[in-house]
């Protein structure tokens, strides 16, 4: 059992992943929280479900879901709420990450933490009433025009003003908000409003068959397309009780190593360009090009997108294209190698990166601070470490941690995942040839789950563990789906990040982080 | 200093005011060309800049309600001083009717000036960037200004006049010695032109990223005809600094005074060294990230500190 608590009675979710399911009562929620926190876990995820008109359902009103993470595995708890009053226990205070979260869950269901200390919408911007994901949510009726007004968290003080930045940028960027309250350079406060590209992924899928949902899955953030589809196959997976056949597993590992070695390759180039260095920006996204030239050479897609669909891959390759990916893990190598060197011996480089936009390891734990960034701050953790699904119990993945927490540290985990994402390219590459060589690696697609299932699937993308949860109604169709993405836990610890620096700076630490926008917008 | 052809002068002072507006882009185009091949990249073509000004010629101009009438005649007041400092510097011929002008300090002074109305009308419209851009082109230039002078004066304590046709009838023409104090100066002014320019270390022209702009910030609320001017301005300025940085450091080649038989190998001269002065530009661009702004002081700091040497190098050791 991954927690001891007298009122919680988990069972054990078949699946990938080690994952437990357990109903809990909203006097328990808190205490559990604490022990999981106490104990060196973490928030993953939050989310709500409308179970009103399921037969049967506890309650029959409203349901908030919690997946925490510690080090035996994933804990999702289930909690009823009222459908007159759904309120629960305000878990920020033990997560600040939940913060968000539970404004998010507000905005789309109408369930809310009591004594939460912050209202203001999240995801909703004024441009809708009522709550999308309530089954009984008219979407025709719910047009509106509300001003938009956003209160933001004023500083006082003499010489204090403040920089609107966004939604609208510069720069061909994704959009979001940013308030900076500053004297004369430096930073006292930032604070951010994200949600401008709020699309209704979530509602989407409720309609969607599972193949269809699969598609949508990957549309989540697309530079982690990989990432999403595996996690969504594994949850769909776990409620089917199927296992994919091994050359199928071996295969997504090598699409997910590849999606990191392409991000990490686009982000040193970016980070480079943010201090001016062109010459980084080029090289770098050179490499990058290469990748997904050979990516949509080899296996039909530059980003991979739909190749994993649950029950298997929708792609396999060829012994030809094995030689071109060694060639390129081998090309990658020495180029990355030389370029490392360079950004390393950089004078005015390193200058603008060691110790801009420091998390402390101490701040990053109480934040929850995650993935690549939370990696930088010695937060370690790595799902394909901890909890490795197949094939990588048999990868032996090494982690890449570090201690300072500055741009210079993520910098520094990037160059490392990106040494061990070619070294696990090229063992995968190896195993390929007589680990379920035989097998088609493309069965008959998984098209039907069993009625009234819950699955869960988590997987380390490149920015941090992607989760997606499924449950499903009773005709085995697709409920709600929640996708999760590592940006929700990182967005709020830029905010720290970016104290007591000064504002030209922000871009650059900003980009060393590089969170997702769509991915948490959905 | 006399001129011997008062019409043969005024064509030619026309001449070159056309040629450095229409060179200026060309250089800019040079300067960016030469930064796509050293980062492997292709690189737009020389021409590129016209093709922008062009872009921007034929749109209509979007401009705030709260503008006052400073935010649309600074562009031109930007072109019109920018323009003034590229045509009189002589940099093909140094009797120019114009050339009592060109004296270093006024010239110091037209850059202000130019200065002075961009950062008043990048506060003019009240947004968070262009104060923001004005604020930190302020910080720059009254740092980059007495480096400036200082350069300005060392070359002036050599030719015993602050007029630069005298300054490079001297250094040119009467007699080849090298001066040591010119080499810190020329040290001191590459390091004045890249902060003035908004040059990487210090600023960069190519970002898109908002908060990191200086000179950017300060024109982001400008658009078509407007932009063009300000940035053929912009590289106008960077011609302007250019030549007086061939003015005053690689005088050699440029046409003596009545000497207009020499005139086609000046312009010949000028070509190679602007080839060469951007060639080195864009080196000194991709070699370099840029810097924290509050690491600009200490740069600039620099520059003053070699010119200082240079003037005290001219005083000790007279050379």
């Amino acid at each position: 059992m991954p927690i001891a608590h007298p009122n919680l009675h988990l069972t054990r979710l078949g699946g990938a992943i080690p994952a437990w399911l357990g109903e809990i009562e909203p006097d328990d929620l808190l205490p559990v929280c604490r022990n999981v926190s106490d104990g060196g876990g973490r928030l993953v995820a939050l989310w709500g479900s409308d179970a009103r008109g399921d037969v049967g359902v506890r309650g029959n009103g409203f349901v908030l879901h919690v997946a925490l993470v510690n080090e035996s595995g994933l804990i999702c708890l289930s909690m009823a709420l009222d459908a007159g009053q759904p309120a629960y226990p305000d878990i920020s205070r033990v997560f600040p990450a939940a913060g968000r979260m539970q404004r998010a869950t507000y905005d789309l269901l109408g369930i809310y933490a009591h004594e939460g200390h912050d209202h203001r919408k999240w995801l909703r911007h004024g441009a809708w009433h009522g709550f999308p994901l309530r089954k009984d949510f008219d979407a025709a009726q719910s047009r509106t025009d509300e001003p938009d007004a956003y209160p933001f968290v004023q500083v006082e003080g003499q010489g204090v003003h403040e920089i609107p930045v966004g939604p609208v940028h510069a720069g061909t960027i994704e959009p979001g908000h940013f308030r900076f309250s500053v004297v004369g350079e430096k930073v006292l406060r930032l604070e951010e409003r994200l949600g401008y590209t709020h699309k209704g992924i979530e509602k989407r899928f409720e309609s969607l068959t599972l193949q269809q949902g699969a598609k949508l899955a990957g549309r989540v953030s697309g530079d982690s397309t990989v990432a999403y589809a595996w996690a969504y196959a594994m949850a769909a997976e776990s409620i089917a009780a199927v296992k994919p056949p091994e050359r199928a597993l071996w295969l997504r590992a090598l699409f997910l190593e590849r999606e990191r070695i392409a991000n990490h390759l686009g982000d040193l180039g970016y980070l480079g360009n943010d201090v001016a260095l062109a010459f980084g920006f080029a090289q770098f996204w050179i490499l990058k090009e290469q990748v997904l030239r050979n990516n949509a050479a080899l296996f039909g897609h530059r980003y991979l997108m739909d190749k994993i669909m649950p029950g298997g891959v929708a792609a396999d390759l060829a012994e030809s294209g094995k030689q071109t990916l060694r060639d390129e893990c081998a090309m990658l190598e020495r180029e990355v190698r030389l370029l490392r060197g360079i950004y390393e011996e950089h004078a005015g480089m390193q200058d603008r990166f060691i110790a801009a936009g420091r998390v402390e390891p101490k701040l990053a734990a109480q934040l929850g601070l995650c993935g690549l960034a939370g990696r930088a701050s010695a937060q370690a953790w790595d799902a394909r470490v901890q909890f490795p699904c197949a094939p990588y119990d048999r990868l032996d993945v090494q982690m890449a941690t570090y201690r300072n927490g500055d741009v210079a540290a993520r910098v520094i985990v990037r160059f490392d995942e990106l040494f061990e994402s070619l070294r696990l390219q090229r063992e995968i590459l190896g195993r390929l040839a007589h680990e379920g060589a035989q097998e088609d690696a493309r069965p008959e697609p998984l098209e039907k789950l069993p009625g009234n299932g819950f699955g869960v699937g988590m997987v380390e993308g490149w920015r941090g563990e992607v989760l997606v949860a499924i449950h499903t109604g009773a005709d085995g169709k697709l409920a709600r789906v929640h996708p999760h993405d590592p940006s929700w836990q990182n967005w709020p610890a830029l905010e720290h990040a970016v104290l007591g620096n000064i504002v030209p700076d922000f871009p650059l630490i900003n980009k060393s982080f590089n969170l997702s926008y769509s991915g948490q917008d959905l | 200093m006399e001129n011997t052809n008062p019409t043969l002068g005024i064509l030619f002072q026309l001449y070159q005011s056309l040629l450095v507006v229409l060179l200026a882009p060309l250089l800019t185009g040079w300067v960016n060309q030469c930064r796509a091949w050293l980062q492997n990249r292709s690189g737009p073509g020389l021409l590129q800049p016209f093709r922008t000004l062009r872009k921007l010629f034929h749109k209509d101009a979007v401009i705030a309600h709260n503008a006052s009438p400073l935010f649309r005649v600074t562009p031109y007041i930007l072109f019109g001083c920018m323009w003034l400092a590229a045509a009189i510097i002589p940099i093909i011929a140094v009797d120019l009717p114009f050339s009592p002008a060109a004296d270093v300090i006024a010239l110091v002074g037209v850059f202000a000036l130019a200065r002075m109305f961009i950062a008043l009308a990048a506060m003019d419209i009240g947004t968070a960037f262009g104060s923001l851009g004005a604020r930190r082109e302020m910080l720059v230039s009254f740092l980059a200004e007495p480096a400036l002078l200082m350069v300005l004066f060392s070359a002036s304590l050599i030719s015993h006049s602050t007029q630069l046709p005298r300054i490079v009838e001297v250094l040119a023409h009467q007699q080849f010695v090298l001066y040591p104090s010119l080499a810190f100066a020329a040290l001191a002014f590459v390091i004045v032109l890249l902060a003035e320019n908004a040059r990487i270390p210090v600023d960069n022209p190519s970002t898109h990223l908002e908060l990191t702009m200086i000179h950017e910030a300060m024109i982001l609320e400008y658009s078509a005809r407007h932009l063009a001017l300000i940035e053929w301005a912009g590289s106008l300025k960077l011609f302007a600094y250019i030549s007086l940085g061939i003015a005053l450091f690689f005088p050699h080649g440029i046409a003596e005074v009545g000497n207009w038989g020499a005139v086609p190998a000046a312009i010949l001269a000028l070509l190679g060294k602007l080839l060469l002065a951007g060639a080195g530009l864009a080196l000194l661009e991709t070699l370099l990230a840029k810097m924290r702004i509050f690491r600009a002081p200490e740069f600039l700091g620099t520059a003053f500190l070699l010119a200082v040497l240079g003037l005290l190098i001219h005083f000790l050791l007279g050379a």
